[in-house]
């Protein structure tokens, strides 16, 4: 097999300041076994076409300036090998910015919003200090392990311009500002933890308008999984009793009810008791459409007549519940 | 005897708002001669969502799941992609910590149980594609699909995070996945290519978030539908609900009519293999469906 192959590498191509649409360019290339995203962008630059533009600076993998798309996928330039990428979507491939709504002059975009839902979860040991202390503050090995991964972010953006909730809602704070508001959190040498949580529990702007894609999980080039972070963070909220009453902790909450009663979850009851009776005016037009359909039944809704499915040692289930829980709403 | 028997967990949907996704499934297995046991001890998986409540409670129950079918010595199999993930995921934590495995088995101990970790979990899309085999089953295609166009939906829970899934389903990419392509493919339909393909359809944040839910299932259908495609299919029964009952407002909310059959993965399979409209029980679509029995047995 050859160590190189020719191929055409389509480009996003973008000036904020003279262009109404973008286009797509084609470049044809000799591509090594070795080289990456970020060789093929520099080849582009340097032998095709000067004004092609995108940020670069450490080459390591850590300074997170060179993260792009790639036929959607998300890829840190400098440490994605090009022909895994090529064998991955046979041979055609697609440069683009991580946002391309977000498009200043090609690969490179405007991460305002980035770096303000980063700044909005306050991203740093919040403490009252000696100015001139007589020794360290000193972390045991258990306490940093509590981090997890969180503290090897790199800001590249990858994961937040990855996450469809972020995409549909720009309120929305995303899944590395989670990383930071988790990594702060758990440090133990931290005070504002509370306030974090409290930020973080907004509706519509917090953990509970996470849609549970794992494409953080999916994108994250230095394999943090944020969504695992997302996920403490709610258990968090929980524990330090954060979590208020309302549409979101009961329908997480309300499985406990649903499986304690039937071992399944009981799909009418949980919407009942997450919505409240008031609420559910919004989801008469579902429920009639599901019932004439023979989804549910009109006795689903009546709180004195139990037609569930039950599991069968249901009394197994009602014990581990009773001896496992650990939160409470 | 078969040499494939299974133990399946049904997951809550299968055994109330979609109980067409369960008998479908039973008629596929019967025609391919594939021998399935039901886990009816099984409880829900928690969907994603006891978890975020209590994570500890939600690995206790999904072990408790996984002892009945390491009883019975068989592969797991599920058929809804957010079982598969939180069984998975349950898996994946306890047999790499030991100390959470025996906190787990503490309180399984209490009801007689213990959670070994000698099973795989698989859900049936890559049972049938990669173990029963797409020669095998297009061998006994009676009803071609090549009269329709037909959008696959991967949904997430299935294919990411990549780590976690690829034991079970032989590597599949999440950013370029094949598996339902090659069983469109084998049932001779023909699957449209379409960006959307391996995106989320917004079930999970129906309640607190439907703007944002809507949008997401509303944005993939047309998608879809403006790539030519007839029929959406999908191995998961929430993506299923979501883009099945909530289509007409979905469509509302991104601007579009949008009237998409959404088959289950099994229905499709049961439908090329000449299993019968009760078998399919299209019946119990929100968005019309019948036709598509019609259409492919006429």
């Amino acid at each position: 097999m050859s160590n190189t192959r020719k191929v055409t590498i389509k480009a996003f191509r973008f000036n904020a300041e003279t262009d109404y649409l973008p286009s797509y360019k084609s470049y044809t290339m000799e591509v090594g076994k070795d080289e990456l995203i970020l060789d093929l962008m520099n080849k582009i630059k340097w032998e095709h076409d000067g004004s092609f533009s995108y940020r670069r600076s450490c080459r390591h993998g850590i300074c997170g300036a060179c993260a792009i798309k790639v036929n959607g996928k998300a890829t840190l330039a400098c440490k994605q090998n090009a022909m895994e990428l090529l064998d991955l979507f046979n041979n055609e491939l697609v440069l683009e910015p991580s946002s391309k709504k977000r498009a200043v002059k090609d690969m490179i975009i405007d991460k305002s919003d980035f770096w303000e839902k980063h700044t909005a979860v306050k991203p740093y040991v919040v403490a009252d200090i000696e100015p001139h202390p007589e020794k360290e503050t000193k972390q045991t090995i258990a306490e940093f392990n509590n981090f997890l991964d969180s503290d090897l972010c790199i800001q590249c953006g990858a994961c937040h311009y990855s996450c469809p909730a972020l995409e549909v809602n720009e309120d929305y704070l995303g899944p590395a500002a989670f990383v930071a508001a988790y990594r702060f959190t758990v440090d133990t040498r931290d005070s504002a933890g509370l306030e974090r949580l409290e930020t973080t529990a907004e509706m519509g702007t917090g953990v509970w308008d996470c849609v549970k894609c794992f494409e953080c999980a999916e994108a994250c080039p230095k394999e943090i999984n944020p969504i695992e972070k997302i996920t403490k963070l709610h258990n968090l909220q929980f524990e330090k009793k954060v979590a208020k009453s309302n549409i979101a902790t009961r329908h997480a909450e309300g499985f406990v009810r649903s499986i304690r009663k039937h071992g399944f979850l009981d799909e009418a009851d949980i919407v009942v008791y997450s919505e409240g009776y008031l609420g559910m005016y919004k989801h008469l037009t579902t429920a009639f459409k599901m019932m004439k359909a023979g989804k549910i039944h009109w006795q689903d809704g009546v709180p004195f007549i139990d037609n569930m499915p039950k599991i069968k040692n249901l009394d197994e289930v009602q014990k581990l519940i009773d001896i496992s829980m650990t939160n409470k709403l | 005897m078969s040499e494939f028997k299974y133990a399946l967990f049904t997951g809550c949907t299968a055994k109330q708002s979609t109980p067409e996704l369960l008998s479908s499934t039973l008629a596929v297995a019967d025609k391919l001669g594939i021998e399935i046991t039901i886990l009816e001890e099984a409880s829900c998986c928690g969907a994603s969502h006891l978890q975020d409540f209590d994570e500890f409670l939600a690995h206790v129950l999904n072990a408790r799941n996984i002892c009945y079918a390491e009883k019975l010595g068989l592969t797991m199999i599920t058929i809804c992609n957010t079982c598969q993930l939180n069984s998975a995921m349950t898996k994946h934590a306890l047999d790499n910590d030991a100390d959470l495995k025996a906190r787990v088995n503490e309180k399984l101990a209490e009801v007689g149980l213990e959670y070994k970790g000698t099973v795989e979990i698989k859900h049936f899309l890559y049972t049938l594609v990669d173990e029963y085999g797409l020669q095998n089953i297009k061998d006994r295609v009676t009803v071609p699909l090549s009269n329709f166009n037909i959008a696959p939906f991967y949904g997430c829970h299935n294919i990411r995070p990549s780590e976690l899934h690829h034991g079970s389903n032989n590597g599949e990419n999440p950013y370029n996945p094949t598996s339902l392509d090659s069983l469109i493919d084998a049932l001779e339909g023909n699957p449209v290519d379409y960006d959307h393909k391996n995106k989320c359809c917004g079930f999970h944040v129906e309640l607190q978030a439907n703007h944002a839910s809507e949008v997401l299932a509303g944005n993939a259908m047309v998608d879809a539908i403006d790539n030519n495609a007839d029929l959406m299919v999908t191995p998961c029964p929430l993506c299923h609900l979501k883009m099945d009952t909530y289509q007409d407002s979905a469509g509302k909310v991104v601007g579009r009519d949008i009237e998409l059959p959404v088959l289950h993965m099994p229905q499709m399979v049961a439908l090329a293999l000449g299993c019968t409209e009760e078998e399919l029980g299209l019946n119990f679509h929100v968005q019309k469906a019948k036709q598509v029995f019609t259409e492919a047995t006429a």
